[in-house]
């Protein structure tokens, strides 16, 4: 994201009729910037810069925010983490939770922009299907988690409809893929608006030149849809894959984390930590390994951000 | 796939063909139609059925009686009504706050070159990565230190961490595409760039103001897990924590929880209906093109 700036023109001079010095023009304009940006950067300082050095510290020490005087403990409590089979048994659930999400929202996000795209349909239905598709969008994680419990009760509708008789959420063997299943219907809509708009600005005679060339429309998809797509694409996975990765309500409320550990993800583990057993301090280094986890990606997103510019 | 259909239909064959492609779209298209809507049309559903009609076989979407008993008893029930009270409060100080902030902020970005201009930025957008629930044990310690544990301005602050750097992107965005000529002419005439943002920039920006106030709006209606961890007393909870606390309480009353969702998710609804158009840009300007 690029600030595209223009150079002003010079209003001293058209003020006073005498040039100002480069540099006392270049002072007080960013002298001017900083007052204008002044709120924003104090509400970051105490409220991003503060708490994230707080956790850090906190992450060293034992017997932090409930003790007043905590005791300096350094990595031990990574050690304690890093050691604990259940951090690593919410690595790899949040892994499988976030890689398969994404994947799936990527493919149902682009199947559904690929239809509402066909010609074959009018404007009319087009207009009907997209407000459908993008109606798990508009809700909340809390409803979203409420209605699905609904849906999936042993004497719910999906029961009742697949003819069986299944604890979606209470069975070992199906719970992840269950809560996985609920965070693909409520965020494929986000792809498939994002791609929707990609796909309306493909130029169409990149098409018409691919079918005199005698392009099957399978070939068409592969060598112009999917390379013209590739950045959005790539951007939209990695804010997913942020986004996915830090999931804490719609596992909250409908598993708990369970049964057992089941479904636990780093959040929910974390969260735990802090406000179940009330061991602050294992809770914040756990927190400190997600930061540090999820500014991988996010390094890797600015970066594309960049190239793109 | 642009399926671009010839100029002059060949023979039957293709009109056939054409046909054919035709239905499998509609039948893909209403598949899909059924996998997104359904769930959500059945919650509406069950909104106005009895308790007892909700689980009964086989299931019906739409029963001999109506019942709008499952609303009434939310709108009656001073603790729900608090619920939407606090998130209208909550999410409207934020949107406003949120965009007095941004605003300022986006002009210093969009209008001035100044020395740490990159670095500022990058803070900003990273921002954006940092987890929840990092910030949330500090957050804790921290509203709990400065007296603002279960009180509006706590959740209004912290709400402003997440819809800032977002509201600052749109808006930058929105004002590199309105030509400097307009907000620089003020100031040659001798005034300030105060007056150049607020009189001038401001009053043209009106639709890229709104489709920011609506995206924050968005976020912090909806949001649960600071919610849930900076409140304490049922009097401080938004809607989201209501839906769960609905759940925990009234062991399962399915039709009372389907109104309150209903209920809890219109104002997204109707914002997301008005200005759907704006809406869908501005995200895809902030986040997906550059």
């Amino acid at each position: 994201m690029t600030m595209r700036t223009l150079t002003p023109p010079d209003t001293e001079l058209i003020v006073t009729g005498r040039p100002a010095s480069r540099r006392t023009r270049q002072l007080r304009k960013a002298g001017e910037a900083y007052v204008f940006l002044s709120p924003t950067l104090i509400l970051l300082f105490v409220l991003m810069i503060v708490p994230i050095v707080m956790v850090i510290g906190y992450s060293f020490q034992d017997n932090v925010i409930l003790n007043k005087s905590p005791d300096l403990v350094g990595a031990d409590n990574y050690v304690a983490i890093l050691t604990d089979p259940g951090f690593w048994k919410a690595t790899g659930n949040t892994l499988f939770f976030t890689l398969t999400s994404v994947a799936a929202h990527l493919v149902l996000g682009l199947s559904f922009a690929l239809l509402l795209n066909s010609r074959l349909i009018g404007a009319v239905p087009r207009a009907i299907f997209r407000g459908l598709y993008v109606l798990p969008w508009l809700f909340t994680v809390a409803v979203i988690a409420v209605l699905w419990r609904m849906l999936l009760a042993p004497n719910g509708i999906v029961n009742f409809l697949l003819n069986t008789n299944i604890e979606w959420l209470a069975s070992p063997q199906l719970a992840l893929g269950t809560v996985t299943f609920i965070n693909i219907w409520a965020g494929y809509p986000f792809f498939m608006v994002s791609l929707l708009a990609g796909l309306q600005g493909i130029p169409s005679d990149l098409y018409e030149a691919a079918t005199v060339d005698g392009a099957s429309p399978v070939q068409r998809f592969w060598n112009v849809t999917v390379p013209q797509l590739r950045p959005i694409i790539v951007s939209l996975v990695l804010l997913d894959l942020i986004w996915t990765s830090q999931q804490f309500a719609l596992i909250w409320l409908t598993t708990g984390g369970g049964p057992i550990d089941v479904t636990e993800m780093l959040s929910t583990f974390t969260y735990k930590l802090a406000f179940a057993k009330y061991d602050f301090s294992m809770a914040s280094t756990s927190a400190v390994l997600v930061l540090a986890m999820s500014m991988i990606v996010a390094v890797l997103y600015v970066r594309h951000q960049k190239a793109r510019d | 796939m642009a399926l671009t259909t010839p100029a002059r239909p060949r023979a039957t064959r293709t009109a056939t063909r054409r046909r054919f492609a035709q239905a499998g779209v509609l039948v893909g298209l209403l598949i899909g139609a059924v996998f997104a809507a359904g769930p959500v049309l059945w919650m509406l559903s069950s909104s106005f059925k009895s308790n007892t009609q909700i689980f009964e076989l086989p299931p019906r979407l739409i029963t001999d009686t109506f019942s709008l008993d499952a609303y009434i008893s939310i709108f009656t029930n001073p603790e729900t009504v608090r619920f939407f009270i606090n998130s209208y409060v909550v999410a409207g100080a934020v949107t406003i706050l949120t965009l007095l902030v941004a605003i300022q902020a986006a002009y210093a970005f969009s209008r001035f070159e100044f020395r740490g201009k990159r670095i500022v930025n990058v803070i900003i957008v990273s921002v954006q990565a940092v987890p929840p629930i990092t910030l949330l044990i500090p957050y804790f310690g921290l509203m709990v230190g400065l007296g603002l544990y279960n009180t509006y301005p706590g959740l209004i602050f912290t709400y402003m961490v997440f819809t800032l750097p977002y509201a600052i992107i749109m808006m930058t965005g929105y004002f590199n595409t309105l030509p400097r000529e307009l907000d620089e002419a003020v100031r040659v005439d001798g005034a300030g760039s105060f007056t150049a943002l607020w009189r001038v920039l401001v009053p043209i920006s009106i639709p890229g103001i709104v489709s920011v106030g609506i995206y924050t709006f968005m976020i912090a209606w909806n949001e649960f897990l600071f919610a849930l961890t900076l409140t304490r007393t049922i009097d401080m909870r938004t809607v989201p924590i209501g839906i769960q606390l609905l759940m925990g309480q009234h062991s399962y009353e399915w039709n009372q929880i389907m109104a309150m969702s209903i209920l809890g998710s219109i104002p997204v609804l109707v914002l997301f209906l008005f200005f759907q158009r704006f809406f869908i840009s501005g995200l895809t300007a902030g986040s997906v093109k550059s």
